[in-house]
């Protein structure tokens, strides 16, 4: 990485930039400022790091999973526990630190989208805690499959706006959280859930993220005297993807994967692999990978995992798989039940859906190391979430 | 700061615009979503509005994931994409209403994407074959995609950007100075859709954008009654209708007359007050 990205105006190469209605330009380059005085403010830097050891639960541990080390054979496997996170997912890094962001711009009020609802009830924590009054748009579908998180928000105080239109799930959701922005642009901040959006979202949420890579560096440094010889992670929208490569991308002998969701195959028309069959385009104010139809209507993704279920990916990711610098790989369904089997049975530890899938990769990238290698996988959430969606497949 | 060139070529948009300026008479636009309710019925009612004495046709190409849009046009054009609506149906619709001499203006509206997929390029040169004269992309501001921008100008398609209440000064001045045609002036906070009250404070804009250019701007975004339409147009050189229209034609179950006699009522009363 010669230059940093994005550059001034949130590009990344060809991607990224801001693709959004007028009316909220001028509260993105109040963002954009806002973000860039508060990066390298003091008082901002210590508060959120209070709130992430004291509140958050951080730094996260990074466990050697040994028993799952045995069932292959070879190189030796760690996980990052972001599981162990408060709300249970690495979604918290970025809500509080947007909370704190938006309390201090002093918006009253934030809206947020989500799909699976855990970008939801980390937000309305968030809002809990800053005292901010939080709208989190859902999409019907969603609200019916995910009826415990609703709960969830329901109880921190939120309210739970569903939506109607298009396929009633998370990416209108988006859309309805933007148009409730450009109506409410003057007292709301957007806390958006993932490194997707206009700029300067996906730098953003990127650099709240890294978190998760900083400590996991750390304790390679530390523990092992050497860096990894792999990154694995799931990647959605590719927040705890981007977070947990960041800070190695320079590191030139860690090679690093980013596992999408294949759905029922790649081959069918029910995945969500908008990297590996995607064409780039333009949706939620960014320029990525976008999985569209012949007209450039914007086609529905599929994935067990509803965190993983959007039709684009966070535009950096798809300035890495241009460059080179990171492999992307699909796993369906199925390859992701066997990873949350896999996992539970010789760890005892329930994998969400969606690390699931970085999971049941292994069975791929295992067999190709060396006894001497280590490789880092980012377990970004837990999996009580899906108890139902699991007991439906296994029929348990 | 940024190098803007002019676009040389004229098309039925300016001159339309020029021409009104001359008879210093208010114009009026009319939004229509192509396929909405049908695409016969879209092509009959645009002859209908030229009839009318409506000046500007905003034509809506629909998009999957309308970001400015309110329910009004989301289900507009969740309708229109339901029927199979294309863009090649977008230029033959156009090729085949100048084909029967409609003059009228006609302005292509849609996201980003939709254009982006068909070619940009390739997009620009079929669009203005067909025979449309201008451009508006919500969703494509003007720093964004300076190739589009290039095309449009080489080409002669008038490229409109938008101002919104948020836009601060020297913001607004380099809008002014990339918007072609005519300036769109977002009148509210929010979304399209009819609107029962308009905000007070949008004089000091229109009056500022007003010492910048000589580019007429036109106020849209929630203007939905007659009486509406004449106090936005005192304000500015005229209209936009979208949302308002479109309701009309949901209520009138496929009968189009009672959304033509609406649109002669905002025609009257944006055009007699000039």
């Amino acid at each position: 990485m010669k230059k940093r990205l994005p550059d001034q105006a949130g590009h990344f190469g060809i991607y990224g930039g801001r693709y959004v209605p007028e009316t909220l330009m001028k509260a993105l380059k109040e963002l954009t400022e806002a973000y860039a005085f508060l990066r390298k403010d003091r008082s901002f830097k210590k508060e959120l790091a209070g709130y992430l050891s004291t509140y958050a639960g951080r730094p996260t541990p990074v466990y050697e999973a040994k028993n799952l080390t045995r069932q292959f054979g070879k190189g030796r496997i760690f996980l990052k526990r972001e599981d162990l996170c408060h709300t249970g997912a690495h979604k918290i890094n970025n809500t509080i630190a947007q909370g704190l962001l938006a309390k201090r711009l002093g918006k009253t009020r934030i809206v947020a989208e989500t799909g699976a609802g855990q970008h939801g009830v980390a937000s309305a924590t968030a809002a809990c805690v800053f005292g901010l009054k939080c709208v989190v748009y859902m999409g019907d579908e969603d609200i019916h499959r995910q009826a415990l998180n609703v709960y969830k928000m329901k109880m921190l105080g939120a309210e739970v706006r569903p939506v109607f239109s298009g396929s009633k799930t998370l990416k209108d959701a988006t859309n309805e959280a933007i148009r409730d922005w450009v109506s409410n642009v003057e007292d709301t901040h957007y806390l958006l859930g993932s490194v997707v959006g206009p700029h300067p979202y996906p730098m953003m949420v990127r650099d709240f993220q890294s978190v998760i890579g900083e400590e996991t560096r750390r304790f390679f440094e530390k523990e092992c005297g050497k860096l990894p010889n792999y990154l694995v992670a799931c990647v959605g929208g590719g927040s705890n993807a981007i977070g947990f490569f960041y800070p190695f991308l320079k590191n030139r002998n860690v090679k690093m994967i980013g596992v999408e969701a294949a759905g029922e195959g790649i081959r069918t028309r029910h995945h969500a692999a908008s990297l590996m069959k995607g064409e780039v385009g333009i949706l939620h104010g960014m320029k990525s990978y976008l999985l569209q139809d012949s007209e450039g209507q914007v086609q529905l993704a599929h994935s067990i995992s509803a965190g993983l279920d959007y039709p684009s990916v966070g535009p950096e990711h798809a300035f890495l798989k241009d460059s080179g610098r990171v492999r992307y790989e699909p796993m369906t369904d199925r390859d992701a039940i066997e990873g949350f089997k896999l996992l539970t049975v010789t760890e005892g530890i329930m994998p969400a859906l969606e690390p699931a899938h970085a999971l049941g990769y292994l069975k791929s990238l295992m067999p190709k190391t060396k006894k001497s290698d280590m490789v880092a996988v980012c377990l970004s959430g837990r999996g009580d979430k899906d108890i139902d969606t699991i007991k439906r497949v296994l029929h348990v | 700061m940024y190098k803007v060139k002019t676009m040389k070529k004229r098309n039925r948009l300016i001159r339309k615009l020029e021409e009104q300026k001359k008879k210093a008479q208010k114009v009026f636009c009319a939004f229509l979503t192509l396929g909405y309710p049908s695409l016969a019925a879209t092509s009959k009612l645009i002859e209908s509005f030229e009839r009318e004495g409506v000046d500007l046709i905003e034509l809506g190409f629909p998009f999957s994931d309308p970001l400015a849009d309110g329910p009004t046009i989301q289900f507009s054009s969740e309708w229109a994409l339901r029927l199979g609506v294309k863009m090649q149906d977008a230029f033959q619709q156009v090729r085949d209403l100048r084909k029967k001499g409609v003059e009228i203006p006609i302005v292509f509206f849609s996201y980003l994407n939709p254009i982006h997929h068909y070619g940009i390029k390739r997009f620009v040169l079929d669009a203005k074959k067909a025979g449309f004269d201008g451009l508006i992309v919500p969703d494509c501001p003007p720093e964004e995609e300076k190739l589009l921008q290039k095309i449009c100008c080489q080409e002669g398609l008038s490229q409109v950007f938008l101002v919104a209440p948020t836009t601060l000064k020297p913001r607004m001045k380099m809008i002014v100075r990339h918007s072609e045609g005519f300036i769109y002036y977002v009148s509210l906070r929010g979304v399209t859709g009819a609107r029962k009250s308009l905000p007070i404070d949008i004089k000091r804009p229109l009056d500022f954008m007003r010492r910048q250019t000589n580019k007429p701007v036109l106020i849209g975004f929630g203007v939905s009654t007659p009486k509406q339409g004449r106090r936005l147009a005192k304000l500015s050189q005229g209209v936009i209708v979208g949302s308002a229209i479109i309701d009309h034609l949901r209520n009138s179950r496929g009968r189009l007359s009672p959304t033509v006699r609406f649109v002669r009522t905002l025609v009257n009363a944006v055009k007699k007050h000039g």
